[in-house]
């Protein structure tokens, strides 16, 4: 396989990953910027979406106010902010495109509906009331991705790779959601009213990371808690998008790779640790780590994990 | 051309009677309701669409992805016109062959005054660096679309050779793969030769060229511009379906005198690259300096006889519109024979008599770029305007070197649908031949449509839209 056909598909499969986060995480701020809460300030729930998908100074340079029509420019049809839907479902496509003999024609098919349907879509026809069907339709898209990756891809270094990319974006912005409001997650911000800010504020991280129901299952009868939650997200390994499930698969993927070239790269081992530490850790080191310091650290081993796979398979 | 003139008809003859190969089809398109091909045209729109089956127009800034209209009513040749095609063709390829062998070695043609020398040796499109080198098989043009026009019964035109690097393949396979689901009822009841085979000849022709055959597995890959060129599409379609990589140049080294792709493992020697770029951008050490799309020290390798390039550069010449007059001279000085296909008459501006004729008769004639192509930079005498063909006559006199003309020809025309129901359009055809161990002609084509009533225009990047060809078996 070329280095750039393994490239693409790692971009691929990153860049459909980003574009249903950002979609996510606007969902949440609607269904916050519906439901009022005592005590906020107007646009809190868009800064959440903001802050935790770093786009709020580029938000800011081009707008003033934060609103639902402002934000859905911004963050899902904005062709200058890299991070927006748009752009990263361009550049899932790009990639998708230059790999096309690399991939199924159920994914091309995924892809590029996914794409040409985006853009019949007019800016100005998606109003607040429309936005989040909009999002949920996103949403729905990015699935199908996943399903048609999953489903119809050969076992091979190309789903290896378009596997890592897929992780890789995921623990990011799970790592990003949670160092983005670490404070609410300490452990002495526990006792707090139902309606207040941190737990608005903990609701939307679970929503944003679609684990709002599956925590009352990894928790039966244990009311929303600073401890569980991050517990939850970050060690958890059957929650899908926590850091621990994240490197589980990305481990395995790391085995399957040694095993399909016959040889061990750098990267692999470095996926192997990950994995193996995660999985050790218990949630009261990671307190007396700092939550925060234990976030920077990870969402930088990951980074460096990203380039050393590059590094290891040429990535062009 | 005003459709008062008179064209040829390829479904009905001169009675209104549908021609033989055409007895069923005509039938067929007589018993359906009349919005049944709209709906048709919309279901082949969403399959292309889907499939992202597009080609991008340069210089259009609201979306660089356009499909080409397609044209549900299939185009019908017989099998006794596809021999006569198909020789003429066969004839016509072998002759290319054998001129751009001769011009890079001992150039007999022009020793015996066939062709003017300064013509060949003064060309743009004549490579010196390929002087003296022998590729494997003595071919240069491995991938050849001849551009055919059809007038009456039993006579056809060449216009063009493209002897570089032909596109529109892809399109001869996905119309065909289209028609097939939406029409399966016509397949039954009419004997279609198939053109499904054609990635599998372009693999075998292009194994059969590798600098060493014996060896047991050639490593082919497809050599493209990348994701923004308008023929990507096809580039990914080829290499796809030949199960062989798309590279670009980036993609690819020369390394001691071979070359190589990068992947994710150890480097992996490359024995043919079909390319897809121009000659001028092949190599940045040897041609354009500026190419970032080239592989710098390829042609070295190559001259070295480590790989093989398809088609090989330098291949332009036989396709150049001055060199075009002179084919018919080509094919008796390396065949023996006459054509079989027409050459149409052609007019050459550099010539002092030949540029008086063209000014006097713009109106009636065609006037082509020597090296243009895709239907710019052209002028159509018989449906200009008298402003257009004033300022084109400026145009020509400042540069008449840089042009050729040619009769206007009746351009045959084939039933189409269009929005007032089914009415003849204008087209032509582009067979695909591909030479290597043999000659392999896939039977049928690129048949492209002017969608414009009248229009004898049949590029894509100027309104016109392609449909599926029928070779019919006997």
């Amino acid at each position: 396989m070329l280095g750039r056909t393994a490239s693409s598909l790692f971009w691929m499969s990153r860049y459909h990953e980003r574009a249903q986060n950002v979609s996510r995480l606007l969902e949440v701020a609607c269904r916050g910027a519906i439901i009022s809460h005592s005590g906020q300030e107007d646009g809190t729930h868009w800064t959440f979406a903001l802050a935790c998908s770093d786009c709020e100074t580029g938000f800011k340079q081009k707008y003033e106010e934060l609103n639902a029509r402002n934000m859905a420019s911004h963050m899902i049809f904005s062709k200058d902010n890299p991070s927006s839907v748009r752009s990263s479902l361009e550049l899932a496509r790009n990639n998708a495109r230059a790999v096309r003999t690399g991939i199924t024609a159920e994914l091309w098919e995924a892809i590029n509906t996914t794409w040409i349907e985006f853009t019949d879509v007019s800016p100005q026809s998606i109003t607040q009331e429309k936005l989040p069907d909009f999002l949920s339709w996103i949403n729905q898209r990015a699935h199908l991705f996943r399903g048609a990756l999953l489903n119809t891809i050969l076992r091979d270094d190309g789903y290896f790779f378009s596997q890592m990319g897929n992780f890789v974006e995921r623990s990011d912005n799970t790592a990003r959601i949670l160092d983005t409001y670490y404070w609410t997650l300490l452990p002495d911000s526990d006792i707090i009213d139902d309606g207040s800010l941190e737990h608005y504020q903990w609701s939307a991280i679970l929503r944003a990371l679609s684990g709002r129901r599956s925590y009352r299952f990894a928790y039966p009868n244990a009311r929303l808690k600073a401890f569980n939650i991050a517990e939850f997200l970050i060690l958890r390994t059957e929650m899908p998008r926590s850091l621990a499930h994240c490197y589980d698969w990305m481990a395995d993927t790391a085995e399957d790779l040694a095993q399909f070239y016959g040889s061990r790269e750098p990267s692999l081992d470095m996926a192997a640790d990950m994995a193996r530490d995660l999985a050790e850790k218990q949630m009261h080191e990671i307190y007396q780590q700092g939550l925060h310091d234990f976030l920077s650290d990870f969402i930088n081993k990951n980074n460096q994990f990203a380039h050393q796979l590059c590094e290891d398979y040429n990535f062009a | 051309m005003s459709d008062e003139r008179t064209f040829f008809n390829e479904m009905l003859d001169e009675a209104n009677k549908p021609r033989q190969p055409y007895a069923r089809l005509a039938k067929w398109l007589e018993d359906k309701p009349a919005n049944f091909l709209t709906k048709k045209g919309r279901d082949a729109e969403t399959i292309f669409r889907r499939l992202g089956i597009t080609f991008a127009v340069y210089g259009t800034e609201e979306s660089t992805e356009r499909l080409i209209p397609f044209d549900p009513i299939p185009r019908i040749i017989s099998a006794s016109e596809w021999r006569h095609l198909s020789a003429g063709i066969d004839q016509r390829v072998r002759a290319l062959n054998a001129f751009l062998h001769d011009i890079y070695h001992r150039q007999e043609i022009l020793r015996a005054g066939r062709i003017p020398a300064d013509l060949v040796l003064q060309n743009e499109a004549f490579l010196p660096e390929m002087a003296g080198f022998t590729p494997a098989r003595k071919v240069y043009a491995h991938i050849i679309g001849t551009d055919l026009v059809r007038v009456s019964e039993n006579e056809f035109y060449v216009l063009e050779d493209n002897t570089r690097t032909p596109s529109g393949v892809s399109y001869m396979m996905e119309n065909r793969e289209t028609m097939m689901r939406l029409f399966p009822e016509l397949f039954q009841s009419h004997r279609v030769a198939a053109v499904e085979q054609y990635p599998e000849n372009l693999l075998q022709t292009l194994e059969s060229v590798a600098p060493d055959p014996s060896k047991s597995s050639q490593t082919i890959v497809v050599l493209t511009p990348g994701i923004y060129n308008s023929a990507y599409f096809e580039h990914a379609f080829l290499a796809d379906s030949m199960g062989v990589e798309l590279v670009e140049g980036r993609d690819l080294f020369v390394d001691a005198g071979h070359v190589f792709m990068r992947t994710t493992r150890e480097p992996k020697q490359v024995d043919v690259i079909y390319r897809r770029i121009d000659d001028a951008f092949l190599d940045p050490l040897t041609f354009n300096p500026g190419s970032m799309l080239g592989v710098p020290g390829l042609f070295d390798a190559y001259r070295a006889g480590n790989v093989t390039i398809c088609n090989a550069p330098g291949t332009g010449i036989a396709d150049d519109k001055a060199i075009y007059a002179y084919v018919p001279d080509i094919i008796e000085f390396y065949t023996g024979q006459k054509p079989i296909l027409n050459n149409v008459p052609t007019w050459n501006c550099s010539r002092p008599d030949d540029l008086a004729y063209v000014l006097d008769n713009l109106e009636e004639i065609v006037v082509k770029e020597v090296h243009g192509s895709g239907g710019y930079g052209m002028l159509i005498g018989p449906t200009a305007s008298k402003r257009e063909i004033a300022e084109f006559r400026k145009v020509l006199e400042t540069n008449p070197s840089n042009y050729i003309a040619q009769p206007t020809l009746a351009l045959s025309a084939c039933p189409t649908h269009v929005a007032s129901g089914v009415a003849p359009r204008h087209v032509d055809l582009r067979p695909y031949v591909l030479i290597g161990d043999q000659v392999r002609i896939t039977p049928g084509g690129l048949t492209r449509v002017a969608l414009k009533k009248g229009s004898l225009v049949v590029n894509s990047s100027q309104g016109g839209g392609t449909k599926d060809t029928w070779v019919l078996e006997d």
